[in-house]
């Protein structure tokens, strides 16, 4: 198998082929920020927050996201620049403003991985506009709920749906900031046909807008590990705790 | 599968031969068969669906789903992604007002204020009377006889608010002709 | 059908001819004041006249000067007729070999027309574009022909190579290069796609080539398809445009009528089957992952590059994207020869670039120019410059992803480069003249409102930073923003800019950044306070 070296914040660090630069990162002890990649599902590049700084021959860099870029012999990559931690900043920033996060009311606060992104990027206070949209909340579904207020569209429910449980019962309908998640042909989710009730999205999301009913304020603890747990057990049949 | 109800604005359905009672559910079917039910076909299908009933009705984007065996969601996430379906109803007249560049240098927004106030049409929306469908269109590629609008599906170029107030006003003149 | 058959067919084709020719324009714009009400009087004017013998009414594709349709033309005499009525239409028959009609004569020999360079556009007007005998009898297929004899895949892309022609889309990506990548890829399935998703407001380049000549386009991609191995084509067009679904489906089907495409084509063994595939209302379709995303029949959202179509695109297929304008000018290289198309336009720039140029101007329609043409040419001389005796304040190219050049650069010539180093791009050819009455904030404004409702709302930056940028300017346009305010709309254009998943959303900062550059003095006499 064929091994790439390269740096990463000024650690040489090896790669087997096809491994992204998020994998080799994490082998290496490296953390990059991540919110829609989740270890068991395939990567969407949408969330922005991976995004590193890889030099390019002749001067400068370039940017690009590290959980669909490729390791590849003798790249130079930044984790952790000044222009790096103000974009993800910002990003994290517009996500709170997008929709309505109220973390002190939240079923996921402290279980929250826009919270602790939040924490971790020092957003102390939000620069722009609080959109503050009309979101439903649709408690429709006997043991789960859903809170399009606390949605920020990273699809790890619709991909551990259809990549884990294959059902395909989530899609996102819509398009820009209007875009919802939605199940079956916009249903209520407790009346979808093709949900099983598996509560995979539940695991798979970060903050609380997918949650367990019985779940009240910082109650919701997300179940993430189950994923890969599961994909590992199928794919390479080991189970491991 | 919910027994289909007649579009508001459309064409009576016909005899019956099809199972579920509208023939315009065969124009459906001869879509998918066209696409041997491949499921790449999804738009070209749902294309087809709204030329025939005027809008995607959730029974018909079931039906498809069904046909090319497809999820619900991913027919519904598709459905509402492109500008063009409309999973509501639209009314007997359409306006669309192109809003490209060069509508917008000469002056369209203005055109548009004065249709909206004299309609009380909403862009994307369809009058409560379900008489007129105002849209906007991001360009209709007429732009050498800006500024464009397109009334019942004819483009007509070097409009003023005046003259566009003067069609619709036919139309309304013309009652339910 | 056998080859001899279309000789013969073609041979028919010219016999049939008629000393005189009425050219009415049948595109979008003559089509909406009318022109085939027009054609069809002409027709009945000539039957009463008695001369249906001597005259041929025709209808063509755009004659190019949209902003004086409907327009018809009288060859060989050359009379070109401009706002035509349809009352006018014995009185123009009846001028026919001498005497004046009672209509508006336009000028054929004019600035417009003089200082363009038809080679795209070469049938546009021309030929008939719902008839594919038409442009058989113009030489049409010619190429695809002769390459299928005479040249091997790799001299095909190797004669695209030395043309030194770039891609006529947007970035100008070299062409040559980008089908030797396709062709080099191991053989298998390939497949080769026309993006005419040509969604850039103000544009209609791509939409009147297609209206007016689409075989010229079936046999670019056919072409294409011979040189980097692919047998099966796609054409990606707009849903909004009905004429040009109507008239490409046509082509299709009379081109697969007489066996130009379809199987063993001109008795070679290359196959080639072209399919459309309509849009639905998706500006970001024109981005080449979201555009393959939408022939698969999913939601147009752009995927993280690479891989890059040209090694696993469409179904994970090698897949060669081109757009309409670079695949018309295919059989014109092929035909001229590389080198006569390298020694038109500039060093880097190489042949023509077509505008729809429109706004504020005189005379707005298609212009087609060499490259390295000066943009005062093209809006001042071509376009006649702005009406009412107003002076122009911008220019702007390349729509919502481009920016708005200044007066005072007016000299820039029309290159790739040239445009880039003015903050905007060379686009798909959009080209809207603003006079002195445009506020540059609202225009920054506009596209602004234009790249969030486009937005496809997959990547963070994208959807959620153009909503921000679009309330900052409404509030800067209205005079309601503070110095802080601006520093912050300038950090989120740049973040907007380099984080931004795909092209839409990377340049979707572009129109706010080049009228910063150069009407700052606009945003900053707005501001309040603070």
């Amino acid at each position: 198998m064929s091994v790439h070296t390269l740096r990463i914040d000024e650690k040489d660090v090896s790669a087997r082929a096809g491994q992204t630069i998020l994998e080799a990162a994490s082998e290496n002890g490296i953390s990059i920020p991540t919110l829609c990649h989740l270890e068991g599902l395939s990567n969407v590049g949408a969330c922005r927050l991976c995004l590193v700084e890889v030099a390019v021959v002749g001067g400068g860099t370039r940017l690009a996201a590290a959980c669909v870029t490729a390791a590849a012999e003798e790249m130079v990559i930044q984790t952790d620049t000044d222009r790096l931690r103000e974009y993800r900043k910002m990003i994290v920033e517009l996500l709170f403003a997008e929709r309505n996060h109220v973390c002190s009311v939240c079923v996921a606060n402290n279980h929250c991985e826009l919270q602790e992104m939040a924490v971790s990027q020092g957003v102390d206070h939000v620069r722009y506009d609080y959109l503050e949209p009309r979101c439903d909340v649709d408690l429709s579904h006997p043991r789960f709920g859903l809170d399009h207020n606390r949605c920020i569209l990273c699809t790890r429910c619709v991909r551990a749906c259809d990549e884990v449980e294959g059902a395909h019962t989530w899609d996102v309908s819509g398009r820009g900031t209007l875009s919802r998640v939605v199940t079956d042909l916009n249903a209520p989710w407790g009346a979808s046909e093709t949900c099983t009730s598996c509560g995979k999205c539940v695991m798979a999301c970060p903050t609380g807008a997918l949650f367990h009913q019985s779940s009240t304020v910082s109650e919701m603890i997300h179940e993430r590990t189950r994923l890969s747990f599961l994909v590992d057990a199928r794919e390479k049949k080991q189970w491991h705790a | 599968m919910n027994a289909p109800t007649k579009a508001v604005g459309q064409d009576e359905a016909g005899s019956g031969s099809h199972p579920s009672g509208d023939d315009r559910f065969a124009r459906i079917d001869e879509a998918m068969r066209r696409h041997r039910f491949e499921q790449d076909a999804l738009i070209e299908v749902l294309h087809a669906a709204q030329e025939h009933f005027g809008y995607l009705r959730a029974d018909l984007l079931q039906y498809i789903a069904h046909g090319l065996k497809l999820p619900p969601s991913r027919v519904h996430g598709v459905a509402t992604f492109y500008h063009l379906f409309t999973l509501t109803p639209r009314g007997k007249h359409t306006c669309v007002v192109c809003t490209g560049t060069a509508c917008y240098v000469r002056g369209v927004e203005r055109l548009l204020a004065a249709i909206e106030s004299e309609t009380g049409a909403v862009p994307g929306r369809t009058t409560p009377d379900g008489r007129i469908t105002l849209e906007v269109a991001r360009c209709v590629g007429a732009c050498g006889i800006a500024p464009v609008v397109v009334f019942d599906g004819n483009a007509e170029g070097s409009q003023t608010a005046e003259s566009a107030l003067d069609r619709i006003r036919k139309w309304n003149d013309h009652g339910e002709e | 059908m056998e080859k001899n058959e279309l000789v013969s067919l073609v041979e028919a084709e010219r016999a049939s001819r008629r000393p005189v020719q009425v050219r009415v324009c049948t595109a979008s714009a003559c089509l909406a004041s009318r022109s085939r009400e027009v054609a069809g009087r002409l027709r009945s004017a000539a039957g009463r006249a008695g001369m249906v013998d001597r005259v041929d009414v025709r209808e063509v594709g755009c004659l190019r000067l949209c902003s004086a349709g409907p327009l018809v033309k009288v060859e060989p005499e050359g009379v070109l007729y401009e706002r035509v009525g349809v009352e006018q239409a014995d009185s123009i028959v009846g001028a026919i070999g001498g005497g004046r009609a009672e209509a508006r004569i336009g000028d054929p020999s004019g600035p417009f027309f003089a200082r363009q360079l038809p080679m795209v556009l070469e049938n546009s007007g021309v030929v008939e574009p719902e008839r594919i005998e038409s442009y058989l009898a113009a030489g049409g297929y010619g190429q695809l022909d002769r390459v299928l004899r005479e040249l091997t895949p790799e001299e095909v892309v190797e004669a695209i190579t030395r043309s030194g022609l770039r891609g006529r889309g947007g970035a100008g990506y070299p062409s040559g290069l980008k089908w030797a990548t396709v062709a080099k890829m191991p053989p298998g399935r390939k497949f080769v796609i026309c993006n005419a998703d040509e969604g850039d407001p103000g544009a209609f380049m791509d939409r009147s080539v297609l209206e007016s000549d689409p075989q010229r386009v079936l046999e670019g991609m056919a072409i294409a398809g011979y040189a980097v191995g692919a047998e099966q084509g796609y054409v990606y067009l707009r849903g909004e445009h009905p004429l040009t679904i109507h008239r490409l489906r046509l082509a299709i089907d009379q081109a697969r009528r007489l066996g130009v495409l379809g199987s063993g084509i001109f008795d070679s063994r290359f196959n080639f089957r072209i399919d459309l595939r309509i849009g639905a209302g998706a500006y970001v379709c024109g981005e080449e992952t979201a555009l393959m995303a939408s022939i698969e029949g999913r939601r147009g959202t752009p995927q993280p590059r690479p891989p890059y179509p040209a090694q696993s695109g469409l179904w994970g297929s090698p897949t060669l994207i081109n757009n309409v304008e670079t695949l018309a000018n295919i059989p014109a290289i092929l035909r001229e020869g590389a080198e006569r198309f390298a020694r038109i336009g500039t060093a880097s720039s190489k042949g023509t670039k077509v505008f729809a140029l429109a706004g504020n101007v005189c005379r707005s329609g298609l212009v087609e120019v060499p490259m390295g043409t000066s943009l005062r040419t093209i809006v001042e001389e071509i376009g006649g410059g702005a009406p009412e005796g107003r002076s122009i304040k911008a220019v702007q190219t390349g729509g919502p992803s481009g920016g708005c050049i200044p007066a005072s650069q007016l000299d820039t010539p029309v290159d790739y480069e040239s445009l880039k180093a003015l903050g905007s791009i060379m686009g798909s050819g959009g080209m809207i003249v603003m006079d002195d009455r445009a506020d540059m904030v609202d225009v920054a404004r506009y596209f602004m409102e234009f790249c969030r409702d486009e937005s496809c709302g997959k990547c963070i930056p994208c959807r959620a930073g153009t909503v921000q940028l679009h309330r900052m300017l409404v509030r800067i346009r209205d005079g309601q923003a503070t110095r802080d305010e601006l520093h912050r709309l300038e950090r989120l254009c740049e973040m907007v800019k380099h984080a931004s998943l795909c092209g839409l959303g990377q340049a979707a900062p572009s129109p706010v950044l080049s009228t910063l550059r150069f009407f700052r003095e606009e945003y900053e006499s707005r501001l309040t306070g603070g």
